[in-house]
């Protein structure tokens, strides 16, 4: 069973129509146990981290992701999906966030008289730096969709295994560690390089 | 670094692509769902459906289609036209479209922007605007000014004012058209666009005036647009996404290619 998270964070349905694409059916859920009895658990989000965290912990969804974490459960992590894993965002003047790994989620700074327009939105080249099974087969130089307003800063560098640049900023693109894989683009949204990281991860058992 | 979008806009009118000049004399060129597919298909960065009659008619905008859409293309698309209240923009952005957009709603109220930005998110809410050259005047001290009923009222509101409140609102992105070029094909108004462009920390897509590539590197590039928005030239102008594309990439704008299948 394919879990997609629903947590209030904004549209499913451009998820679920990609996993449809793919030939599979997902089951969007609020239920934590659910999410724990899981083969692959997606979760997906737009919006902002304090009201996601708010509506994950009123749910228990907090603790469903932890748990499936533990058990070594395939998780996808899209856009704000990726960036509260992380242990604390500054969003909404600092929100603990899940602590799936630990680092923090910073807004876009430019340097003083650089005009840059935030939200970061569009298409972007992400640089693949690692091998990683959920990127089998996507070509290198592959622009992807993101739009975002904050980025993830991990602590362990070892699990950026793509970045991107904006401007002046490099930025964490994709993380990866065990069974979580996570993106900060909208792979559901970007095209056959994006579909196709999909389709690796819905057939990922780590 | 981001690349520069390319974007078709669709106008439809009774679940048909249609084509007009000046909001005028419109006529039906395809099924909307399978142009998208086909532009999809084209490596197209994003895709603006305008359902023309809903606003018009004061009806609701066609979910079916939007839903059809979205199970065919993987790429962002917004939908505009006939947003009445947060109902619909919800019903929408459930339907899978990734971005809604307000026009004359938001002049005549504009705390549509923010409640919308608030439910959804504000890279959900596209300000869309038409702005008409005029003379410069107190009121109007950018010399341009908004629109409304597709040109055919005008607002006395200033068009950089305009665009910056809607910013402090919580628009997420600005889709502004220029109804002095809007189906010319005699290029973009690129005094106006860097204007906005530079006035505001969003990203914003010029509209109205696209005959041939070289104006949609001259909106890119001189009128500082973070994307341009084409119509006839694709519909029925003999040109493709992908040779706009190289075009552009020829002429130095960083953009897309076409993903291998």
């Amino acid at each position: 069973m394919i879990a997609v998270i629903d947590y209030n964070a904004g549209n499913l349905t451009s998820v679920c129509c990609a996993v449809r694409h793919l030939g599979l059916e997902p089951t969007v859920t609020q239920d934590p146990d659910e999410v724990r009895r899981a083969d692959h658990v997606i979760f997906p989000g737009v919006g902002a981290a304090g009201a996601s965290m708010e509506t994950l912990r009123a749910r228990g969804l907090d603790q469903g992701l932890h748990d499936a974490r533990a058990a070594g459960k395939p998780i996808l992590g899209i856009c704000v999906g990726c960036q509260i894993i992380f242990t604390f965002s500054d969003e909404n003047g600092g929100v603990d966030c899940l602590g799936l790994l630990p680092g923090t989620v910073e807004r876009f700074r430019f340097p003083a008289g650089v005009h840059r327009k935030v939200p970061h939105m569009g298409w972007n080249e992400v640089r693949l730096d690692t091998q990683h099974p959920v990127l089998d087969g996507v070509p290198a130089q592959s622009q992807f969709y993101f739009v975002h307003s904050y980025h993830v800063r991990a602590e362990d560098p070892d699990c950026v295994i793509g970045t991107a640049t904006y401007g002046e900023v490099d930025f964490t693109a994709i993380v990866a560690r065990e069974s979580l894989f996570a993106v900060q683009f909208h792979a559901e949204k970007s095209g056959p390089p994006g579909l196709r990281l999909l389709e690796n991860f819905l057939r990922w058992s780590p | 670094m981001l690349s520069k979008r390319v974007i078709i806009c669709l106008d439809v009118r009774d679940g048909k692509t249609t084509k007009g000049v000046k909001f005028q004399g419109n006529v039906d060129i395809g099924d909307p769902v399978e142009m998208a597919a086909e532009y999809y298909e084209q490596g197209v960065d994003e895709l603006v459906f305008y359902d023309i009659t809903a606003s018009a008619e004061d009806r609701p905008i066609d979910i079916e289609m939007v839903r059809d859409v979205a199970a065919r293309i993987f790429i962002p698309f917004s939908v505009g036209g006939g947003v009445r209240n947060l109902d619909d923009m919800r019903a929408v952005l459930l339907a899978g479209a990734e971005k809604v957009s307000v026009n004359s709603l938001a002049v005549r109220d504009p705390r549509i922007i923010s409640e919308g930005a608030r439910a959804f998110g504000n890279q959900c809410i596209v300000l869309g605007m038409d702005a008409l050259k005029v003379e410069v005047s107190d009121t109007v001290p950018s010399g341009y000014e908004i629109v409304v009923k597709g040109g055919r009222e005008r607002t006395g509101i200033d068009a950089l004012d305009w665009a910056q409140r809607a910013e402090e609102l919580g628009a997420g992105e600005i889709c502004l058209n220029s109804i002095d070029a809007d189906g010319t094909q005699d290029g973009y108004e690129l005094t106006l666009t860097s204007m906005v462009s530079r006035a505001v920390d969003i990203p914003v897509i010029a509209s109205g005036g696209a005959g041939k590539t070289t104006h949609l590197v001259d909106v890119l590039t001189k009128g500082e647009a973070d994307a341009a928005l084409v119509a006839s030239m694709v519909h029925f102008g003999g040109y493709t996404v992908p040779g706009i594309k190289d075009d552009l990439a020829a002429a130095g704008v960083r953009i897309r290619p076409r993903p291998a299948a």
